[in-house]
């Protein structure tokens, strides 16, 4: 507390609260329109670029169209499978320690960051028919490489750490009497992990999920590598436009149209079913 | 009955308690934060477990480790009400007062739960989202869903500290209700010795992880065993019967005689508080006292230094305590075995029905 003079002593009027200085409000805004132009034109080329009529000619092309169905079918049973696996083991790593944990977590998080083409290698190292465990899936007569199952297995790969990230901090940040609280009124774990943690993460899994899908969606590099592009086999959107690319440039665009709205229809449905507080502070 | 003996590691301390709850009783576990009050609640509700110990109700052993046996929280039936009372934020009041019943008929489990909301006025509010429910609100629904599963023991962490001052004096009256009919051990947690006081039957002092005494709140406040309890418990507590009398004072006859005067109103039987501070010492055979100041002949027992204060534990039929300056101490020349006279204002008494 300083000490102030009686008497003569006048506080200083409050001034009008400033508001940031002009240069700054500049730099805001400059940068938010240099990030939005960048991500959103290339999007918007896509479009202009291709006609109504281009669109619903290439949706009657079966490469195409079996490339989409191949794409929806595979990532539905990856995000599936990422949902089923995936929730029990993000909420084992968010509820116990054991030695070791970090190490784990970092091996987990390890797909975020390797390039495609590693990806692909590593499957093939370990699932190909001279990988690791090619000898085991051989016997259980099991074969990925150039089968649709090749195409599940890369995307569930690259997309499922997503997921498990969001998930264990959704978990983690679960405030543990919730739990305790849930097992003095008579649930086991298992029911206060389905009847409490779940339901309270559900907004930050959504969220995951989403974002897992979109990854397994846009999957190339592991696929080509590890499944091949075979249409109707393991010829997914990212492939087939690919495939496309070097031949026929249109039909290219028109895919990559198709492809965006497919993406963008997904983001809002689960925008709009978990509401957009969960996608807009995801992992809470 | 529970029964709870408790030891082993907690953080940087050692744990080792025992503790003894009859049926309707409620032991209010008080002291600082940190002395380990919660971990003893969680370990009785099962969601910890200590390295040594036994905890039974009645005739089922919840925890043994010497025998292995480690009960799981679901099968001990604890009515457990946390300090941030833990509603499940993405059920309705209604839904989380009747999370714990179970296999029952939904219609049922609606019916049940209402009644209890209902018990606590809050039947309009049943639809509501926690986050919706004020703080006050919040306490009832999670003492109804404790309450739902017809617990063994109530175990309240806390149960006043979240409420403003406003609505704390009314839902220590209900909570006080509540205890009394529940008719089971329960078991309070507070860091504050005078909600202890209101609401424990009796009170066991906590520090670092032991008991320091224990024993009804009176008997703690008027003979503290250590310096620690005497800081803690604050005031001097005397019980009584207030007198059916016309004049502006209520006057108390003191259990173990006396007379005492207070301008609280208060009738049957009554506590009455002083904060020792508040009492002052003269000699025993001097005179001229007015009506407004209480006045008790008692003989010391007790003088302890507390910094540049001494604490004077008295005995006057009820012990009482008084702190006085070192210079009046002098002055009297306190003496262990010594008889004075206590007195204080009237206004400065506080009348509790009991």
């Amino acid at each position: 507390m300083t000490c102030v003079p009686t008497g003569s002593y006048r506080p200083p009027r409050p001034s009008v609260a400033r508001t940031r200085p002009l240069w700054f409000a500049l730099v805001l805004a400059l940068a938010s329109a240099v990030t939005l132009a960048f991500l959103f034109i290339p999007v918007l080329g896509i479009f202009v670029n291709t006609s109504v009529a281009r669109l619903v000619s290439s949706l009657g092309n079966p490469e195409s169209t079996d490339a989409l169905r191949l794409s929806l079918e595979t990532t539905a049973i990856a995000v599936a499978v990422i949902a089923l696996v995936g929730t029990p083991a993000a909420y084992a790593l968010a509820t116990r320690s054991f030695r070791g944990k970090a190490v784990l977590v970092t091996v987990i998080e390890l797909p975020l960051v390797l390039p495609p083409a590693v990806a692909g290698i590593a499957l093939l190292a370990a699932l190909g028919p001279n990988g690791i465990l090619g000898g085991v899936l051989k016997d259980a007569h099991i074969t990925l490489v150039f089968q649709t199952a090749g195409v599940v297995v890369a995307q569930v790969f690259v997309a499922s750490p997503f997921y498990l990230r969001m998930a264990q901090t959704a978990f983690a940040g679960i405030d543990r009497s919730l739990l305790d609280t849930s097992r003095t009124l008579g649930s086991t774990e298992a029911g206060s992990f389905a009847r409490v943690a779940i339901p309270v993460a559900l907004p930050a899994l959504t969220a995951g999920l989403a974002l897992a899908w979109g990854r397994a969606l846009g999957e190339f590099g592991a696929t080509l590598m590890f499944a091949g592009s075979l249409q109707r086999v393991t010829q997914t959107v990212p492939l087939a436009i690919y495939d496309e690319f070097a031949n026929d440039f249109p039909a290219a665009l028109a895919l990559s149209a198709i492809l965006v709205i497919v993406s963008a229809a997904v983001l809002i449905a689960v925008r709009f079913v978990v509401g957009t507080a969960a996608l807009g502070s995801a992992g809470r | 009955m529970l029964d709870a003996e408790l030891a082993g590691p907690v953080g940087d301390m050692e744990l080792d308690v025992a503790l003894h709850v009859a049926p309707g009783q409620c032991l209010a576990l008080a002291g600082p934060s940190g002395a380990g009050k919660t971990t003893i609640l969680q370990m009785i509700a099962g969601t910890q477990t200590p390295e040594r110990g036994r905890v039974t109700c009645g005739d089922e052993i919840w925890l043994d480790r010497s025998r292995g046996i480690v009960l799981p929280p679901e099968r001990r039936r604890c009515g457990y009400v946390p300090q941030d009372h833990a509603l499940f934020p993405h059920l309705s009041a209604w839904r989380n007062v009747a999370y714990g019943l179970g296999s029952q008929r939904r219609s049922e489990r609606h019916r049940l739960a209402l009644e209890l909301l209902e018990r606590f006025s809050l039947g309009h509010r049943a639809g509501a989202r926690p986050q919706t429910l004020s703080g006050g609100e919040r306490q009832r629904v999670a003492l109804a869903r404790a309450l739902a599963i017809a617990p063994r023991v109530l175990l309240l962490d806390e149960p006043l500290a979240a409420l403003d001052t406003r609505t704390r004096a009314q839902a220590a009256r209900e909570l006080g209700a509540v205890l009394r009919q529940a008719g089971i051990p329960s078991l309070l947690v507070t860091h504050e010795f005078h909600e202890g006081a209101l609401l424990g039957d009796r009170v066991a002092v906590i520090d670092r992880g032991t008991v320091i005494q224990e024993g009804r709140p009176e008997e703690l406040a008027a003979a503290p065993r250590s310096a620690f309890v005497a800081e803690f418990t604050g005031s001097v507590v005397l019980t009584g019967h207030a007198r059916a009398d016309r004049g502006p004072l209520t006057v108390v006859e003191l259990d173990g005689g006396g007379i005492a005067s207070a301008t609280d109103p208060g009738e049957g039987l009554v506590a009455i508080s002083v904060f020792p501070w508040e009492i002052t010492l003269r000699p025993h055979d001097e005179h001229g006292h007015d009506s407004a100041q209480n006045r008790l002949i008692a003989r010391v027992h007790s003088l302890t230094a507390v910094g540049n204060r001494v604490r004077v534990g008295l005995e006057a039929g009820q012990p009482l305590v008084a702190e006085v300056t070192q210079a009046a101490a002098d002055d009297l020349g306190l003496r262990v075995g010594l008889e004075v006279a206590a007195s204080w204002k009237a206004t400065a008494t506080r009348v509790t029905a009991r």
